[in-house]
């Protein structure tokens, strides 16, 4: 019985397992940039023999191998874990943050989400407070600003109370951890036509709001945060929600709303007591 | 302490002069009590003093990012360091499964003693015993710390904490944020220390790669850095230096881990003193996505909750490699975990099913494309209970597979090959965290740590935050309160010498000017490790894998090509940088395998295993508790010399040693 029905799927999906892949030629256009301050421009290179299996850095890297050999300077991007969990990669495929897939990291897309003799735009994100380090490489830095001015919970090491001494609704936790996902990439911003980080202030924030720990300090946080945000010349929302979409980790725009709201009341909260 | 030495891999234990003293410094009293009584007794520093004192912590991972914070939180003026452009992007962020602590929620009949156990016991008896109670005992706090930092812990409906078991633990003692627990805890820790670097109390470096440990008569004065950006070689004093610079896994190349993670700040404070302890411990990983191709850059870990519910096999015969694994009938298929170890069958211990793996496929019978795999199979399971509560359980794990392989779980068995992911080996401490070299500290994965020869599913994150939040602000504290605050001056001789030979090595790399890229030797050296020093061991693949490895080392310094400058952003120079560490280091991970003559943990040398009923070596570790109780330590004695092999020796009070079997 068992052994009839293993035969028919395997009729139905062939007899090999694990078909192998035809190697693809892709013509890349790379953003070149030394440093800085120095132009850029776009570079052509064709690159040839590409696996369907290889991840897109590592087609990076395989034009990068080419490249070294030949004694030219390998293309900078930033990368690290590979899996999606870092927020390292950030790179502008074919005019999409991230590439074409939903909820996908550039590290974790693929090249057989390509096909062969494609052309293939690579490009650094481009935003005034994300300026380019060099190539692909950006800055970051106002990201970390952001969390510097607000978006922690100020409780030292020591006298923390018992982990369960305060109940947390499973929800709650839910949608804390929902928004705590954020691997800080700045996707967001790269795909707003106003160079908005609202979502990865909004993500932070209302993690923290949707927590007890985070209560005593909620309305200042969000205030610190967006006024950092502001101060960084990242652009302001307009609710276009280009950021959502291009998202790997599908942060939702309802956090947004939820971050509006703490802000209007603190705003309002200062004007009272100021 | 004695100074028991030993040559690699000659003859029994012999006594060597001292050159090389190693205090462990455990407190006297009752196991239980020496943490307490170290703190009772301690020495401190008025609130008002510790800004007197620079500490330069160079990591921002668990050990790093949670060490940073508190320190300045105390008062001491900080300088942090890391390599990734933000110091949120350290490699504890990739962790996955969870935290063990001792909170005993379950009522399950957890405690410190049990969880000091199971890490002594799981280190197959190479762990300092006090080290480890101390850890068990801070256990409790971090879970506590993490939830009022915002972590978002896992919760039952009832609003407390939920918990699992993990890794073939017996209590659900692991913590964990869905599939993101490094993830959550990184952040908790990066966030604390954002809140200081506002303050201004922590000046942080990212993009900034240390190359050097700067010490001024024997003591650690600072350390040589170079800005990945700008290129420019700095040097930095400090009264302390803390290096929380993660593990070296990626020594082999093929790696869980992220693709920076290197061992040059650990190796270079080697060459300037530091004993490197036990470097051959170093831990494989059963449930990873196998090897695909040459282009292959790293290995993504396949979570081991998924061995609960998946069986593992492969064709009994060679001759059905090659067919749709649905179209084998049972009767075909070997599930030789099942087969071999049937009390623990697919749950046996990490080290045991790796090897199985191996032997299998070096009989011929692995599957998929390479012939490097093993099937992990759900059909049963699902059969069992319904593809919506595997789905329910695993969906995440299941997409990601197939995000990488493009083939359906639900469908047709993942396929899995062990890979390298974590390493217990690192530099030697003593009891306060404080390396060979006075002034150097040395906390998370980059210490030789509380794991012997073996770590625990989920007790890495627990060490690194137990180091960083719990033990290094006491420990640091009572050693600076016998110093005098004050920098040694970056133009004193000292930093300019060590400045100048970091720069030279890199001016040197560029000047190679050869025809293969540092990947290439990179892959090169990965693969000797690998198939030499890697999951079984023994005195030829050893003594193959010095040579092979000398043989790369001196191709790389004559045929290393490196384009570009050191002045700007030049990612082939960091990693050939990055790869001439490794390849020295390789080969003092090779002698220490080859002067281990016993089999202990995840360090298994084929000549020593245990004898089966059959009267045949039955795969299982046979230690030598009488030659080799001790962690070997190993001191740099210069380019031209053979390291020298130092011990301290493992006592053990309260956990006696015992045999391990799985069968
Ligand atoms: C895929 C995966 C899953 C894991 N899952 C678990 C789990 O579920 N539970 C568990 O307990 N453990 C797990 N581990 C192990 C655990 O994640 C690590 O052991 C731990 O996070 C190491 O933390 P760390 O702070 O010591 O070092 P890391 O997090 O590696 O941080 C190292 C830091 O040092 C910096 N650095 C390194 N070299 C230099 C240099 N030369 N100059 C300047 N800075 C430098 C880096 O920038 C980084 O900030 C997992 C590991 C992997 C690979
Ligand atoms: S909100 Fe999404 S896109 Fe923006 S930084 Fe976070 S993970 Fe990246
Ligand atoms: S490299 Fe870490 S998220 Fe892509």
């Amino acid at each position: 019985m068992e052994r009839e029905a293993a035969a028919e799927t395997a009729a139905v999906q062939g007899a090999d397992p694990h078909p192998t892949h035809h190697p693809m030629k892709l013509t890349l256009h790379v953003w070149r940039q030394k440093t800085r301050t120095a132009p850029g421009e776009m570079v052509t290179y064709p690159l040839d023999g590409i696996s369907p299996e290889q991840s897109f850095l590592e087609m990076l890297d395989h034009l990068n191998e080419t490249l070294i050999r030949r004694g030219e300077e390998p293309v900078a991007f930033d990368h690290d874990c590979r899996e999606g969990i870092c927020g390292s990669c950030a790179l502008m495929i074919n005019g999409l943050a991230h590439g074409p897939e939903r909820g996908t990291a550039s590290c974790q897309l693929h090249m057989r989400s390509f096909r062969d003799g494609d052309h293939v735009y690579v490009e650094p994100w481009r935003a005034a407070a994300f300026p380019v380090v060099k190539d692909l490489a950006t800055d970051r830095s106002a990201f970390d600003r952001i969390i510097a001015a607000g978006g922690f919970v100020g409780v030292n090491t020591g006298g923390a109370p018992d982990g369960n001494a305060l109940p947390i609704a499973k929800v709650d936790q839910d949608r804390a951890m929902d928004a705590a996902a954020c691997i800080g990439c700045g996707a967001c911003v790269a795909a707003c036509p106003n160079a908005s980080a609202m979502l990865f202030v909004a993500a932070k924030v209302s993690h923290l709001a949707q927590l007890p720990q985070g209560q005593p300090e909620r309305r200042e946080r969000a205030q610190a945060m967006v006024g950092q945000h502001d101060r960084e010349g990242f652009g302001h929302c307009t609710n276009i929600n280009e950021c959502q979409a291009a998202c790997p980790k599908e942060i939702s725009v309802e956090h947004i709303a939820q971050l509006n709201r703490d802000y209007v009341t603190s705003t309002v909260s200062a004007v009272v007591k100021g | 302490m004695v100074g028991l030495a030993r040559k690699a891999g000659l003859g029994p234990p012999y006594e060597t002069g001292e050159t090389m003293k190693l205090e462990p410094k455990v407190p006297g009293g009752p196991l239980a009590e020496k943490w307490t009584r170290y703190k009772q007794d301690q020495r401190l520093i008025n609130p008002a003093n510790k800004a007197r004192f620079t500490v330069a912590v160079v990591g921002t991972g668990l050990a790093g990012g949670s060490a940073a914070a508190t320190l300045a939180e105390l008062g001491y003026r900080v300088l942090c360091f890391c390599f990734q452009d933000s110091p949120r992007r350290a490699h504890s962020i990739a962790a996955q499964g969870g935290i063990n602590a001792a909170k005993n929620y379950r009522n399950d009949g957890d405690s410190v003693h049990r969880l000091y156990y199971d890490t002594v016991k799981g280190g197959d008896f190479r762990s300092r015993e006090a080290n480890v109670h101390r850890l068990a005992e801070v256990s409790v706090d971090i879970i506590d710390q993490c939830v009022a930092q915002g972590v978002p812990f896992a919760r039952e409906y009832g609003g407390l904490l939920d918990t699992r078991s993990f890794g073939g633990a017996q209590l659900q003692r692991t913590f964990y944020c869905r599939g993101q627990t490094g993830q959550q805890l990184l952040l908790g820790a990066y966030q604390a220390l954002a809140r200081q670097i506002g303050y201004g109390a922590v000046k942080m470096y990212p993009r900034c790669e240390m190359l050097d440990l700067v010490t001024v008569d024997g003591r650690a004065r600072g350390i040589v850095t170079r800005h990945l950006e700008t290129g420019k070689v700095e040097s930095f004093a400090a009264d302390a230096v803390v290096l929380a610079t993660g593990g070296y896994a990626n020594a082999f190349y093929l790696s869980t881990n992220a693709n920076g993670c290197n061992v040059t700040a650990a190796y270079r404070a080697h060459k300037r003193g530091a004993a490197f302890a036990n470097p051959c411990f170093t831990q494989i990983h059963p449930t990873c996505i196998p090897v695909s191709g040459d282009h292959q850059a790293k290995l993504t870990l396949m979570s081991e909750s998924l061995r609960n519910d998946g069986r593992v096999w492969v064709p009994k015969s060679q001759g059905d490699v090659g067919k749709h694994p649905t179209s084998i009938p049972d009767a075909g298929r070997d599930y030789f975990l099942e087969r071999k170890y049937p009390s623990y069958g697919n749950l046996a211990p990490r080290d045991i099913s790796s090897r199985s793996a191996k032997e299998v496929c070096d009989e011929g019978r692995g599957v998929g494309p390479s012939g490097r795999g093993v099937y992990l199979d759900f059909a049963d399971a699902i059969r069992r209970q319904g593809e919506n509560r595997i789905r329910e359980k695993y969906g995440n794990l299941f997409e990601m597979y197939e995000r990488i392989t493009a083939e359906d779980a639900y469908r047709q068995p993942m396929r899995i090959y062990p890979a390298l992911h974590y390493t217990m080996g690192g530099l030697w401490v003593d009891y306060e965290l404080q390396s060979t070299v006075p002034g150097l500290f040395v906390i998370g994965e980059a210490n030789f740590s509380d794991h012997g020869a073996n770590r625990l599913g989920a007790s890495a994150l627990m060490q690194g935050l137990a180091d960083g939040y719990f033990v290094l602000p006491y420990t640091l504290t009572n050693w600076l309160a016998g110093q005098r605050p004050g920098l040694t001056p970056t133009d004193h001789p000292e930093f300019k010498r060590t400045e100048a030979e970091a720069a030279d090595r890199l001016k040197k790399l560029l000047a190679v000017k050869g025809k293969k890229t540092p990947v290439e030797f990179h892959r090169q050296l990965g693969q000797v490790l690998w198939d030499h020093v890697g999951m079984a061991r023994n005195r030829q693949s050893l003594e193959t894998a010095l040579q092979k490895i000398r043989a790369i080392r001196e191709e790389f310094w004559g045929n290393v090509s490196v384009p570009g400058n050191d002045l700007d952003l030049n990612s082939a120079l960091e990693r050939a940088n990055r790869v001439s560490d490794f390849m020295e280091f390789g080969e003092l991970l090779t002698r220490d395998a080859l002067a281990r003559e016993e089999s202990c943990g995840a360090h298994f040398r084929t000549e020593y295993q245990q004898t089966g009923d059959d009267g045949n070596p039955n795969g299982e570790c046979e230690r030598d508790d009488d030659h080799y109780q001790h962690v070997a330590a190993w001191e740099y004695a210069g380019p031209d010399r053979d390291p020298v092999r130092h011990a301290e020796p493992l006592a053990f009070e309260v956990a006696k040693p015992t045999r391990r079997s799985y069968k």
